[in-house]
């Protein structure tokens, strides 16, 4: 057992280094609004100019432009970025699940028109999963995509916590072709192009007032058949291919929005009387435990990706902790230093107004605790009323639209 | 990079595993609250299996190995509410390795038992080298070394004290400088508590002029890492009895139907045995760390075994609780285990300084990183 670099692993980190330094100047800010549009441009260079050195894409293929290196390598990539304080790449959701969602069902056309841009930062993607309706439960999604004569699809729905929808060139969306087979078998997966007539995207206003995310409409968009990726009402499986890499990027940190343990006792620490209260000392060292607890969780998540293994679901336990812990912490740091770290101008401010929402980021504390409930501990799974029925006979919030 | 176990460390927990299964430990844990000698003798067990020299060098007859291996053979112990002195003997034997070959070697074989009779090391706040006392709050100055060279004063509460050949002692010198003793348990008093957990073995050790002798070469650092050293055990050992209580609460959730449903498909009942699950895995993880740091992060050990403790605290208190809770009233009572696992929380959370204590010192450590 050991927290050893190998000596290659060390020479790597020097070069990252060095890299990182000598081209820093170049970077845009590490934080920025998500609708200002001149930082995103810089934001996508920059995510460019880390393709050129070998640091965007660093675990993907050799074949579609990665660079094949371990999971470590990519955490050497991470700390090394946050070290220089410069941001990683824009397109952590690409980079991250769809690319290797198409590099896995695409067929060699996506994967030659679709992968390289992707990589560059010269075309952004987003996840069109979630909806309203369907979170937790995606695969009860309602956005229909109907067959064509013509060989078409046209596509009518809405799509909701979209990540960078409103700077994307494409969105990968799962959309349901045939609503009368259980809801998960009717499903088929497509590259929309953001600019398509029909599609629409709307920010959604988050507590700090940033927009992060946003509603996507879609409205008669036309796709053509080279649109869909994998089968026809086979899109759950290119859903699990996404679902299981965004575990694999789990601890990964490429908002750079770190929620590690050293990040809260400084204000606590530059206070000569919160420091030393006794009540104060008890939260922030309930709250260090198991922040530390989170970085080691995940130094034993890539101990098992290094040796090949696949991170099951406990790993949202992981998340659950830092959500709890993290807030906990905040709160504290505002209780010390009084409402003016909820001032906009107060890093608090923002930490604070982003904790609540990724409560549910990824999958809510709820449907998290269900999962590992009943896939790692082996409970019984709630009786479900949607078991083998099919969507359009299933009872749910509204009116199917759109059939 | 690497934080999975090792074959050898596999090896070790898998033959503590074995040896410990099928003892009766958890009926004798039952048994020995009305009759203290239904305990089986673990102590021939330890010394038969080369526990007792676990953290001693082999050029003193001891096995060489490290924090984190004795850590695995504690959560073993722990797992199925094992009485083996370890707790008290572990540290002393390592202090004896530092500073006394023939002791040491003595200790290895377990030819002769010793218990570890522990002082906090000074903090942020609290300076001195401080010890449990008897009853109320707050803490008192460890035993004092006299120029005579006798030592005087009480440490109460210290784990495996009774029956101990030996006892190794954190005390201060007249002008509070720490320093380690060795003083033979007849020249000391130790009073046994019968506990709320019949399988921990508690004494309160008074020395009054007592005959002492020091430790040479063992310092602030080395009295520091032996306390350290265990706090980490004690978590190591919690983490065995969380483990224990989740198996048990989620074999009765699969188990048990109400309303014509298992209970463990009700997410009120299957929410709490995931918080259970996620306490145990940070635990782990801190357990992981403090292993780390016992071998080769000395800069780290405060913060990483003072987590442990804490984390494995935390997750030992509400996993007893909860593994109470699932069962629903019959857990309260002696037709089931789960109170002897609830006893165990109890007073295991109370010990060497407490978990509140080691969650404090986790604060008391990045507070001081985040002024450096």
């Amino acid at each position: 057992m050991n927290l050893d670099y190998t000596p290659e692993q060390v020479a790597y980190r020097e070069e990252v280094r060095a890299w990182v330094d000598a081209h820093k100047a170049d970077a845009p800010a590490l934080h920025g609004q998500w609708t200002d549009t001149s930082w995103i441009a810089g934001r996508r260079a920059w995510q460019g100019a880390l393709a050129d050195g070998g640091y965007a894409g660093v675990t993907w293929p050799q074949e579609w432009g990665g660079q094949g290196r371990s999971p470590v390598d990519q955490v050497i990539v991470d700390q090394e970025l946050v070290r220089g304080g410069v941001p990683n790449i824009l397109d952590y959701i690409g980079l991250g699940m769809l690319g290797p969602c198409i590099m896995a069902h695409g067929t060699s056309e996506q994967k030659q028109r679709y992968i390289g841009p992707m990589l560059h930062g010269d075309e952004i993607w987003c996840q069109m999963f979630s909806e309203p309706a369907a979170g937790s439960d995606l695969a009860a999604l309602r956005t229909s995509a109907k067959a064509q004569d013509d060989g078409t699809f046209v596509l009518d729905g809405q799509k909701v916590w979209t990540t960078n929808a409103q700077f994307a060139e494409f969105g990968l969306c799962l959309a349901r072709t045939n609503p009368d087979v259980v809801k998960h078998r009717g499903l088929t997966m497509f590259v929309v192009p953001m600019d398509t007539a029909g599609v629409s995207v709307v920010g959604l206003e988050q507590i700090s007032g940033d927009a992060e995310f946003n509603e996507v409409f879609l409205d008669g968009v036309v796709l053509g058949p080279e649109h869909v990726v994998g089968e026809v009402d086979g899109g759950w499986a290119c859903a699990l291919t996404v679902l299981m890499n965004e575990r694999l990027s789990i601890g990964r940190d490429v908002t750079g929005f770190r929620m590690d343990v050293d990040r809260f006792p400084p204000p606590i620490a530059a206070d000569a009387h919160a420091r030393r209260d006794p009540e104060v000392r008890h939260r922030l060292g309930d709250a260090s435990v198991d922040l530390l607890a989170v970085r080691f969780n995940g130094l034993r998540a890539l101990t098992a990706l290094q040796s090949g293994q696949v991170p099951g679901p406990e790993a949202g336990l992981a998340k659950l902790t830092m959500v709890e812990a993290a807030t906990r912490a905040a709160d504290l740091v505002v209780d010390v230093v009084g409402p003016s770290a909820l001032d906009p101008s107060s890093e608090w401010y923002h930490v604070v107004s982003y904790l609540p929402g990724f409560r549910s980021a990824g999958g809510t504390a709820e449907i998290v605790r269900n999962t590992v409930g009943d896939r790692v501990l082996g409970l019984p799974p709630e009786p479900r009323s949607d078991k083998g029925v099919p969507f359009s006979q299933q009872r749910t919030d509204g009116p199917v639209e759109a059939r | 990079m690497n934080l999975d176990l090792t074959d050898e460390q596999r090896l070790l927990r898998g033959s503590a595993r074995d040896l410990l299964a099928g003892r009766g430990t958890i009926a004798a844990a039952r048994a020995a609250i009305t009759d203290p000698s239904a305990l089986p003798d673990l102590w021939s067990v330890a010394t038969e299996m080369g526990w007792t020299g676990l953290l001693v060098s082999e050029e003193h007859d001891g096995v060489g190995l490290g924090a984190f291996d004795a850590m695995l053979v504690l959560t073993e112990l722990g797992r199925v509410l094992a009485a083996a002195p370890l707790l008290g003997h572990l540290p002393a034997s390592v202090l004896a390795d530092r500073g006394d070959a023939a002791l040491a070697s003595e200790l290895a074989e377990g030819a002769r038992r010793a218990a570890f009779v522990a002082a906090r090391p000074p903090g942020d706040v609290e300076g001195g080298w401080t010890v449990e006392r008897e009853t109320g709050a707050g803490r008192i100055p460890a035993p004092v070394l006299a120029a005579d060279g006798t030592l005087s004063g009480t440490t109460a509460w210290v784990p495996d004290a009774p029956g101990a050949d030996v006892l190794v002692v954190a005390a201060t010198r007249e002008d509070g400088a720490p320093v380690a003793l060795v003083v033979e348990a007849p020249d000391a008093t130790v009073r046994e508590e019968r506990t709320y957990d019949a399988t921990r073995s508690l004494g309160h050790v008074t020395f009054d002029g007592s005959a002492a002798r020091e430790l040479p070469g063992v310092g602030a650092d080395e009295l520091a890492e032996a306390w350290y050293l265990a706090q980490s055990l004690l978590a190591a050992e919690s983490l065995g009895a969380v483990e224990t209580a989740l198996e048990m609460a989620v074999t009765y959730a699969k188990d048990r139907t109400t309303f014509g449903r298992q209970i463990g498909s009700y997410q009120a009942v299957k929410h709490q045995l995931v918080d259970v699950l996620k306490l145990r895995e940070n635990a782990y993880s801190l357990i992981v760390y403090a292993g780390l740091a016992h071998a080769d992060l000395p800069g780290e050990l405060p913060l990483a075994a003072s987590a442990a403790r804490s984390g494995a605290g935390k997750a030992l208190d509400q996993a007893s609780r909860t593994c109470i809770a699932v069962h629903g009233g019959i857990g309260a009572t002696w037709e089931h285990d789960a109170p002897l696992i609830f006893r165990r929380a109890q007073i295991s959370r109370r010990l060497l300084g407490g978990v509140d204590d080691a969650t404090d010192r986790v604060a008391g450590e990045v507070l001081a990183a985040a002024s450096a």
